[in-house]
């Protein structure tokens, strides 16, 4: 094809296919090959994103989804008609005339005719309130007869139908019901196990789900009034959504003589040309290999096939893979490779979690050497590594669960060795087909070292974005192959880590977030950099953080001293030392949650816990506990929360030691403190451990001879137990111990990580962090304790501060000029006898 | 596309708030006409901004207790509970495309600020 006759090329169809074989074909074209494209559309709007149709309900506009705005054909010579289908084709004289009457030649044509809905033939289906979900005409009716509906169905248990679900939910329909005719939801993607858990995730978003139901009618006189189903159940319903299927769309084919299959779908051969070989079919019409590709992706690859075969190259469509990742709902489902093999073709692994609503399965070859397939429901964090291993058939380790749990424990984190361990061929980003070996020449070869680079070099993570992880992951691993040192930098107005930037805060005497933008950012900072400045500001001089103009940088929980809750309201925590508190103190604490209407819990700190307050009474909350003797909390800080204690040798025959005055003494040396994240602490008073000191990042267990010290450990979501620091060491030698600990945590680690995590990365870990606080290695203990000293002598209670100070009192208001007003959206329900926060909007 | 602005017919000008009411680099709420409006005080850039004090994510009053800065040049907001920022300039939200903020104008006059509505 290297005349230079121009070469007429038509387009029947502007769907995702249709759009995504002009871009192909443009862009190959551009390289020297003259084609005329024409493209003809049956719907009125150019090509747009169906595969996340439902953001329509979202916030997204029409044009929002489009894939390229119509100028996007004018500029590249395209000539489109819209709502005007082609209507024959006429292939002896290579024409097609169109519904307005429009007659165009063609060398070549292309169908891509997508697909319509498949609505069943049950009785009833042509009432008013019956919908199919395929275009944004559909949704603009959808949405116009949901106003008035309280209770949707949706037909159909598969991915379109969850979708059309989620659709009806963010419409705001009292109830969504899906109904399936099938044993389970989404049967061509997961087994009975995953959609058992799947199901109880969505009924836990509100979703009703009607599984092996067989819809014998929609009722209804002139407008759907309900489905009556075969077992004689009835549902009442004001409007269904029909999202049983696909059916391609032949029809135009079948007319003009093309061989279609008799269940539907143009077929075609590996070319993807249908039985006239000047007639091409691409996306949901086409039947090749047997079937039809109901997925974009696999569309996207035959516009590429047919696109370099009109320009001259030769390209087959091979089967393609049908793994799928997805987030139904905002629960993950994800399905690789054969998900249904079962023993004895396979041997399969199954992992359930019914609390945390997970569900996971490996088919594994017969010799458990190669993974054939699997299923993730509510994790899929694994999906990209196991898609990988399975469509490149590597060979499985000696534990091959790892794979899909993650290593438990054990050895630092996995990831870059696994994705290294990868061949160069392995596909990586399968939108736009780059390689592993693509990847790594960027970031060896060219310094591509981000995301976001590569993302403009190479088009990486630009589709669907699934494989930005691994992306990173590659990053990372590659760099540290290369020995480089990866920097924690801050953020764009920052070229520094957190613990540069402190030390530069002290030897420049800075107090100020605009002293320290102006001397070493740039820009006007963010929502990163403002609260790590703010924190690095307190941890450098223990100062209020609300002083010194700093209130606008401090995140929000910070700024008003309080922790914002769901509908904006605000949690208030007094400080309660070492869990202990006397009865005149509790009966206040009650008198203030009765005055201010507050929900009351007790913290798993062994503190109390006051819930919905607005923001304007929180002085005055304060202003009530201060004078009874408490202080801040400092729930809302990173900063030392608690430190629980048992009751000790005061009253519990094994106590050996006074673990309470202890806890108290702790609590109140180091409280106040700001550092990279929260500290949790404990005191127990024997070796039964009943406040659960090791689960904390300094906790102390009192032995016959004195105290052991263990640090570092973390409860949350990834629980780690604390280590032995130091034994049988006396309180003086112990409170010295965690002076330097705390000091030399604050001084060196990252912002937001805990002490556990920063213990996992530091190098040497526990024996280098024992060497420098308990051997003084590094000669810096006496500098470490004297400037923990220097932070606990000028600490003050920061809320009495602020009850106290009209400048910052005044700050505590919703309405700048209504300041006794309070937000009149903040809303409660009430629970047990107490209020709850209103559930937030579903987005 | 990005030069149909949407010019309203007539702006009305509400007094919100002293400037002092508004600290440097922060922003407070005004009630005006019943609706909640989010004024931020931008004084590294001695600009002045107003937006719609809901976050549309979550539907949160929450907006003026954000905290401000810059995306390179963009002036932003960041929303309290869920981190989506937005433009101050465009309302576009920055972090999430399905998201979008109304912007006001903003007139400061004798210490005193006004929205324009």
């Amino acid at each position: 094809m290297s005349t230079t006759k121009t070469i007429q090329v038509v387009v029947v169809g502007n769907g995702m296919t249709g759009y995504k074989f002009c871009e192909k074909l443009v862009a190959r074209s551009e390289e020297g090959s003259k084609i005329g494209i024409t493209v003809f559309g049956e719907e009125p709007r150019v090509a747009y994103d169906r595969v996340h149709l439902s953001a329509y309900f979202d916030g997204k506009s029409a044009e929002d989804l489009e894939l390229a705005p119509a100028s996007w054909y004018q500029e590249r010579g395209i000539t489109l008609y819209l709502s005007d289908p082609v209507v024959a084709i006429d292939r002896t004289a290579r024409q097609v005339r169109s519904h307005h009457g429009v007659v165009v030649n063609y060398d070549y044509l292309v169908l891509a005719t997508g697909s319509g809905a498949f609505v069943p033939t049950i009785p009833g289906v042509d009432k008013e309130g019956v919908f199919v979900y395929r275009t944004i005409e559909d949704l603009d009716l959808i949405q116009a007869h949901a106003r008035t509906a309280r209770k949707g169905g949706v037909l159909g248990g598969g991915l379109l139908g969850l979708e059309a679900a989620k659709a009806l939910l963010d419409l705001g329909l009292q109830q969504t019901h899906v109904i399936e005719f099938a044993s389970r939801l989404m049967p061509r993607q997961i087994d009975e196990a995953g959609s058992d858990i799947l199901k109880e995730q969505l009924q836990q978003l509100g979703l009703h789900m009607h599984l092996s139901k067989s819809t014998r009618e929609i009722t209804g006189e002139k407008k759907i009034d309900g489905l009556l189903f075969d077992d004689n159940q009835r549902l009442d319903l004001d409007m269904l959504v029909i999202s049983a299927g696909i059916r391609p769309r032949d029809e135009l084919a079948k007319a003009a003589g093309l061989a279609t299959h008799p269940r539907g779908g143009i077929v075609v051969n590996e070319s993807l040309q249908t039985s006239d070989p000047a007639i091409f079919a691409i996306g949901e019409c086409a039947l090749v290999h047997q079937m039809i590709y109901g997925l974009v992706a696999p569309g996207y690859e035959m516009a590429e096939v047919v696109a370099a075969q009109l320009t001259g190259k030769t390209k087959e469509f091979k089967p393609f893979d049908m793994s799928t990742k997805l987030k139904l709902i905002g629960v993950d489902v994800a399905s690789f490779g054969d998900p249904f093999l079962s023993e004895p073709a396979c041997r399969t692994i199954r992992y359930e979690n019914k609390a945390k609503g997970i569900y996971k399965r490996m088919n594994l070859s017969t010799d458990g050497k190669y993974l054939l397939g699997g299923i993730l429901v509510g994790d899929a964090s694994q999906y990209n590594m196991l898609l990988q291993t399975y469509k490149n058939a590597i060979l499985l380790p000696p534990n091959p669960e790892d794979l899909m749990l993650g290593s438990r424990g054990g050895e630092a984190e996995e990831a870059g060795a696994g994705v290294l361990s990868l061949p160069d061929d392995a596909l990586i980003c399968s939108c736009e087909g780059i390689t592993k070996g693509m990847i790594c020449e960027q970031v060896e070869t060219h310094g591509q070292t981000s995301v976001e680079a590569l993302k403009k070099s190479i088009k990486a993570c630009t589709g669907c974005g699934g494989c930005t992880p691994m992306v990173k992951d590659l990053i990372h691993a590659v760099m540290k192959k290369q020995g480089i040192y990866v920097r924690n930098l801050i953020c764009e107005h920052f070229d520094y880590t957190r613990q540069e930037l402190l030390d530069l805060v002290k030897l420049n005497d800075l107090r100020t977030y605009n002293s320290v933008l102006d001397h070493f950012g740039k820009g006007d900072g963010c929502e990163v950099c403002k609260p790590l400045v703010a924190s690095v500001l307190a941890s450098a001089w223990n100062e209020n953080v609300l002083a010194n103009n700093l209130a606008p940088v401090q995140d929000s929980n910070d700024r008003f001293l309080a922790n914002i809750q769901k509908g904006g309201t605000y949690s208030v925590v007094p400080r309660i030392p070492g869990g202990e508190i006397t009865p005149e103190k509790l009966i206040v604490i009650g008198e203030v949650a009765q005055k201010y209407g507050l929900y009351t819990k007790i913290t798993g700190g062994q503190r109390i816990d006051l819930f919905g307050a607005h923001v304007g009474d929180l002085p005055a909350i304060w202003e009530t506990l201060i004078a009874a003797g408490f202080e801040s909390g400092h729930a809302y800080g990173k900063a030392l929360r608690t430190v629980k204690s048992c009751v000790g040798s005061t009253w519990c025959r094994f106590g050996v030691q006074d673990s309470v005055s202890f806890a108290i003494e702790i609590e109140n040396r180091y409280k106040g403190i700001r550092s990279p994240h929260k500290l949790k602490s404990a005191v127990s008073g024997c070796i039964r451990e009943c406040a659960e000191a090791q689960s904390k990042d300094f906790g102390i267990i009192a032995t016959e001879k004195g105290w052991n010290l263990y640090v570092c450990g973390n409860g949350g979501s990834k629980p780690q137990h604390a280590q032995l620091l130091a034994t049988d060491v006396d309180k003086e030698m112990c409170v010295r111990l965690i002076d330097r600990f705390l000091m030399f945590y604050i001084k060196t680690a990252d912002p937001l990580t805990r002490t556990a995590t920063w213990l996992n990365k530091m190098e040497g870990g526990m024996a280098y962090l024992k060497s420098v606080v308990v051997d003084d290695a590094l000669g810096i203990a006496a500098s470490l304790e004297a400037d923990m000293q220097k932070l606990i002598d000028v600490y003050r209670c920061e809320w009495k501060e602020v009850v106290e100070t009209p400048e910052l009192r005044r700050h505590f208001s919703h309405f700048v000029n209504a300041p006794a007003e309070k937000d009149p959206t903040v809303g409660f329900d009430e629970l047990r006898g107490q209020k709850k926060a209103k559930e937030w909007a579903v987005s | 596309m990005e030069l149909l602005l949407d010019i309203p017919e007539k702006i009305t000008w509400h007094m919100a708030c002293h400037v002092a009411d508004v600290p440097e680099d922060g922003g407070v709420c005004a009630l005006i006409e019943g609706r909640q409006i989010a004024i931020f005080n931008f004084s590294r850039r001695g600009k002045w901004y107003a937006t719609d004090n809901q976050c549309p994510h979550r539907q949160q009053m929450a907006l003026s207790r954000g905290l401000i800065g810059s995306q390179h040049d963009e002036p932003k907001v960041a929303c309290p509970f869920h981190k989506k920022t937005f433009s101050l300039e465009s309302g576009k939200c920055l972090t999430d495309e399905a998201y979008k903020i109304q912007t006001f104008p903003v007139r400061v006059k004798d210490n005193r600020v006004f929205i324009g509505i």
